[in-house]
């Protein structure tokens, strides 16, 4: 009890005297950048999960072929969630003699529970927000259903027995869907006029929805009630199967900010060691006096912990509230980047995620160089050339290697993806303590070939054996960490503006009758409209994998299950389209046209398990097809044109009774030319994606967004390291300055001497960190992030040129105040 | 065999026995001290003096219970330092034992005041607060108290070590050449305040010195060379 009251006094004193500020600053700039990544991560998660939810109009969507019991919807409501139901059938909708196939969708009250429905009082105008649900009584058909009918607002339209009034034009909804389900037009009417339309008989094909939306913990806790709790033929749709073009932007805007973390967590992390390790040098002799004066190891060590938790929990609030102010003013300086709405206020998560790191920090990099301290011996008062004994490499290395293995696997969370990361950085480190090596052995044999300045500054090097290496190490890893980011960054932002330039096709055209395709193709070219391929599209049904019927199969993937259960849209070609890419097995040729071949998506492969050479059974239109899986292709689906999860190739499809479809870009104000094709051509469906796109782009903005703040702060973390890593000998250059300039050096002298030495050291860690990043940036780009990836030789120009100014950029700033220091004052200080 | 005996009038404080101190250094092994036996009388002061190299830092810390010797014991108030872990040596020198430096070793993050409270507070004494203060004053240092060592000159300094010295009232005060970094008057003064205090305080005092003014003050010199004490004069 005595050593704990007295070591809280020491802390005390040590506070006042700044003695233990360099360690604080460096945590403190740790968890700021932590926090920082972790509050704006988990903002901009939130709201691209909330624009995703927009997509289903809730968090989930429990969907079945039968009603959804009343237990759910309680059951949600007692979690505080928020509730409504959607009931989705296809039905011929009438206006006067004029009918039309429609999706019907009956809603209840707070439809939708996330995004909005817009409405018009006219066909294909611009939409505004509409407050509530139709009211009883009343329709909202879309433009092209109100098109083909001829209706206007006013009429009355007869669905199923019920006679209802179009209140206005339903422009989007929500969940109309990123996939192409919904191929025919849209009506939105009031749930309680659904019982009067008697459209429900036994053996129709109703799709009942419930929707829950809530604050995401209780989502998640009712997500695995529900778990426990769904019945056959429940769907449950959350965020992961919403429409596949934002999932890929989200999960990669996600695995970069996870890796950007984790950057900026391992870059906090060696300069919180390299403060450490300065702060021992420095008080290696208070230690051993205050055993010369009767303090016990366990007092010293005592000491020691207490002042680490201290150091950790100001850091921590500090450093919080540093990255909370940071991110709030990232946010406010770059708010004009968001689409529509604020992003979701931060959770508080991070402020305990920030002092879990700083401890965990501090116990793998400096409790370990610590608690060395407390092994100074007290004869170190008279004798100053005796250190504490040298640690066994396995305490000195061991903890902190535990503490990086431990926050990779936190942040990565993949055991795969977790054995690269540590390998890599394993091997990284070596590579750089090897060139840490020799070019210290280099250095001292070539000491004797160069000018004063230069000798002396390069001799440092192989004086300062350890310093060098590690000093290698850090700078190394920092400026690989900060190329590596900046690689991939380029890459990701490079290709979302590829993936969606303005004039990306923004109308989907289905259900073509073969006998229209060259008609309305030269429609929407006499409109001015650009159209991309197009393709056949056919409805078939998978019936059985090598012979086995599908119903008997059991999948991995629930997935799967629902793949197998319904029926697929199929097409045929002869070209692979650009976004495109065979991963197995291989594309056809024309002497393969005719065979019974097919080529299948890699999301496909995976749910149903397949493999290149596996037979599969189609039924398409009452006939069996039995093919054979000759490729798998990688889907980039955030292209926007017209995919397909399976393609037969040509010459076997071909009499098949199908449609085709198309897409096209017209530009704002086709709302006519829209109306009069949906006249002209009846049967084809048009399918707008302007609002999904202005979705897409929405979550990009943001994932863009944090991708730039997080570089931002990961950039801070990376400065860090390089300081803490100057000034870590910066003690021993000051005391070895002072007797060069006693000796007659000029400033100019010493100065030039300590430039040499490290630009030596930037110089090569540039060199080797360009040489990293580039090996390390093709593994994550092609496994990771799924992108081509591109050698960029700027990497290297950059990693060599900027690495060694970037370092002695901070050497001169570091040493500045050495030079200011008259020599006597050090040599007096006897450091 | 190279002895130095305690006045028989007083009983002995400090106690040295065959003490031998070797390392190991790229030419093979070195003895530093070897074979030195000393007995220290209870408020007696004995100066070691001898050039540089001859062992006498070593001997210090030998007799402090700061290192451990080779071969042989050293008795403390009649207990075993070398029988002694780190721990049980650091208690004893906490409860028995104050040092005064030529570096003059303050924390430099303490204040003055803070640096000479610090030996008690690790002792574990009530009031080191007042005592600390009152000590500082005994070295004329009160109004400095709350100044940090670098705010201070190499003499003040020394005072504050002395004070930090004294302040447990140990049994033994052990300097190793305390003048030996500062210019000769105040050197001089240290000395004085460091001969009055002890004579205050009743300490024995055990000096390494180079300083022949300062050694001659104590009431035995030992001679040390090559690690050996050929004789010692009183």
């Amino acid at each position: 009890m005595r050593a704990v009251l007295l070591s809280l006094r020491m802390l005390s004193r040590e506070w006042r005297s700044g003695e233990l500020g360099v360690l604080l600053l460096a945590l403190t700039i740790a968890v700021a950048a932590l926090t920082g990544v972790a509050f704006l991560a988990s903002r901009i998660d939130s709201a691209v999960a909330m624009q995703a939810s927009q997509v289903l109009a809730a968090d989930i969507r429990l969907e079945s072929p039968q009603p959804i019991g009343e237990a759910d919807v309680v059951a949600a409501r007692e979690r505080g969630l928020l509730t409504a139901r959607t009931t989705g059938l296809l039905s011929v909708v009438f206006e006067g003699d004029r009918s039309q196939l429609a999706d019907i969708n009956a809603v209840t009250a707070g439809y939708p529970l996330r995004g909005r429905v817009t409405v018009a009082p006219q066909p294909f105008a611009k939409g505004r927000p509409a407050s509530g649900i139709p009211p009883p009584g009343e329709v909202w058909p879309d433009s092209r259903l109100l098109a083909a009918l001829g209706g206007q607002v006013g009429s009355r339209l007869s669905v199923g027995a019920a006679e209802l009034l179009v209140g206005r034009v339903l422009i989007a909804r929500p969940d109309e869907g990123g996939t192409f389900t919904g191929l025919v037009p849209n009506l939105l009417m009031n749930a309680a006029d659904l019982p009067r339309t008697q459209l429900i008989q036994p053996g129709s094909r109703v799709t009942y929805a419930a929707l829950f939306a809530g604050s995401p913990d209780r989502v998640a806790a009712f997500k695995q009630w529900l778990g426990a709790h769904r019945h056959r033929g429940e769907r449950l749709r959350d965020i992961s199967s919403t429409s596949p073009q934002i999932k890929s932007a989200v999960d990669r805007a996600g695995r970069f900010l996870s890796l950007a973390s984790l950057v900026a967590v391992l870059l906090c992390a060696t300069a919180v060691g390299m403060s450490a390790r300065r702060y021992v040098g420095r008080h290696l002799d208070s230690v051993a006096l205050l055993k010369t004066l009767g303090a016990t190891r366990r007092f010293t060590i005592a000491l020691t912990v207490l002042q680490l938790l201290a150091v950790a929990l100001v850091a921590a609030v500090i450093g919080a509230a540093i990255g909370y102010a940071t991110q709030e003013w990232l946010i406010y300086a770059l708010r004009g980047v968001f689409a529509s709405q604020e992003l979701p206020p931060a959770s508080l998560a991070p402020v305990g995620m920030g002092l879990l790191t700083a401890v965990a920090l501090l116990t793998g990099f400096a409790l370990p160089p610590l608690l060395q301290l407390s092994r100074v011996p007290a004869i170190r008062v008279l004798r100053r050339d005796i250190g504490p004994p040298r640690p066994l490499v396995l305490l000195a290395f061991g903890p902190a290697a535990a503490v990086v293995a431990l926050l990779i696997y936190w942040v990565v969370l993949d055991w795969q993806l977790f054995l690269w990361f540590t390998v890599g950085l394993a091997a990284f480190i070596a590579l750089l303590v090897l060139a840490g090596t020799l070019l210290v052995v280099v250095a001292g044999r070539l000491r004797g070939r160069a000018g004063v300045a230069w000798r002396y500054g390069v001799a440092s090097l192989s004086r300062r054996r350890a310093d060098g290496i590690v000093q290698i190490v850090a700078f190394g890893t920092g400026i690989m960490a900060l190329l590596l980011l900046g690689i991939i960054r380029g890459d990701l932002d490079g290709d979302w503006r590829r993936s969606l330039p303005a004039d990306l096709p923004n109308y989907f055209f289905i259900n073509i009758p073969p006998q229209s395709r060259d008609g309305l193709v030269g429609y929407l070219h006499a409109q001015g409209a650009r159209t991309s391929r197009v393709l056949p599209m056919i409805r078939g049904r998978l019936t059985a994998i090598d012979g086995r019927p599908v119903e008997q199969l059991r999948f991995a993937d629930h997935r799967g299950e629902e793949f197998a259960n319904r029926e697929q849209n199929l097409t045929w070609s002869a070209t692979l389209g650009a976004d495109n890419r065979v991963v197995a097995g291989r594309w056809w040729t024309p002497a393969d046209y005719g065979q019974p071949l097919v080529s299948i998506s890699t999301e496909f492969e995976r749910w149903l398990g397949l493999h290149v050479g596996d037979r599969l059974t189609f039924d398409i239109a009452g006939e069996t097809f039995n093919v054979k899986v000759a490729s798998i292709r990688k889907v980039k689906w955030d292209s926007f044109h017209p995919n397909f999860f399976i393609v037969f190739a040509p010459g076997l499809l071909d009499k098949v009774a199908g449609t085709y479809l198309t897409s096209a870009y017209l530009a704002p104000g086709a709302a006519q030319s829209l109306a009069g094709l949906a006249r002209r051509f009846p049967s084809v469906s048009i399918f707008d994606i302007d609002d999904l796109l202005a979705d897409v782009r929405a979550v990009l903005d943001k994932a863009v967004l944090a991708v730039q703040s997080v570089f931002a702060f990961t950039l801070l973390a990376g400065l860090t390291v390089l300081l803490a890593a100057v000034q870590s000998s910066r003690d021993q250059r000051r005391y070895e300055s002072a007797i060069l300039r006693t000796l007659g050096a000029s400033r100019r002298t010493v100065l030039q001497s300590v430039l040499a030495e490290f630009a030596a050291l930037g110089v090569l860690s540039g060199l080797i960190a360009a040489a990293g990043a580039s090996v390390a940036a093709y593994f994550l780009t092609t496994r990771v992030l799924s992108l081509p990836y591109v050698f960029s030789p700027w990497a290297c120009v950059t990693g060599v040129v900027g690495g060694g100014m970037i370092v002695v950029a901070s050497g001169w700033l570091a040493t500045r105040s050495v030079l200011r220091h008259p020599p006597i004052a050090t040599l007096r200080a006897d450091v | 065999m190279p002895n130095a005996q305690a006045p028989a009038a007083r009983s002995s404080v400090l106690k040295a026995e065959h003490l031998t101190k070797q390392v190991q250094s790229p030419e093979g092994t070195l003895t530093i001290v070897h074979d030195v036996s000393l007995d220290i009388a209870s408020g007696e002061s004995v100066a070691v003096v001898g050039p540089s190299g001859a062992g006498k830092s070593t001997l210090l810390a030998l007799l402090a219970g700061l290192d451990l010797p080779s071969a042989g014991r050293v008795l403390l108030e009649g207990r075993d330092l070398t029988r002694l872990d780190e721990d049980g040596r650091a208690r004893v020198r906490a409860q028995r034992v104050g040092f005064v430096f030529q570096s003059f070793h303050l924390i430099p993050s303490l204040t003055a005041h803070e640096n000479v409270m610090l030996p008690l507070e690790l002792a574990g004494h009530a009031g080191a607060r007042e005592a600390a203060l009152e000590t500082l004053r005994q070295v004329g240092l009160k109004d400095r108290a709350r100044h940090y060592p670098r705010q201070l000159s190499g003499g003040e300094q020394q005072r504050v070590a002395l004070a930090r010295a004294f302040v447990t009232r140990p049994a033994v005060l052990f300097a190793d050449e305390p003048t030996g970094n500062l210019d000769a008057a105040t050197g001089a003064r240290i000395g004085q305040l460091l001969f009055e205090m002890n004579a205050h305080s009743r300490t024995t005092l055990v000096l390494v010195t180079h300083d022949a003014e300062l050694a001659s003050r104590c009431e035995r010199i030992v001679h040390m060379e090559a690690g050996e004490l050929p004789g010692d004069s009183g």
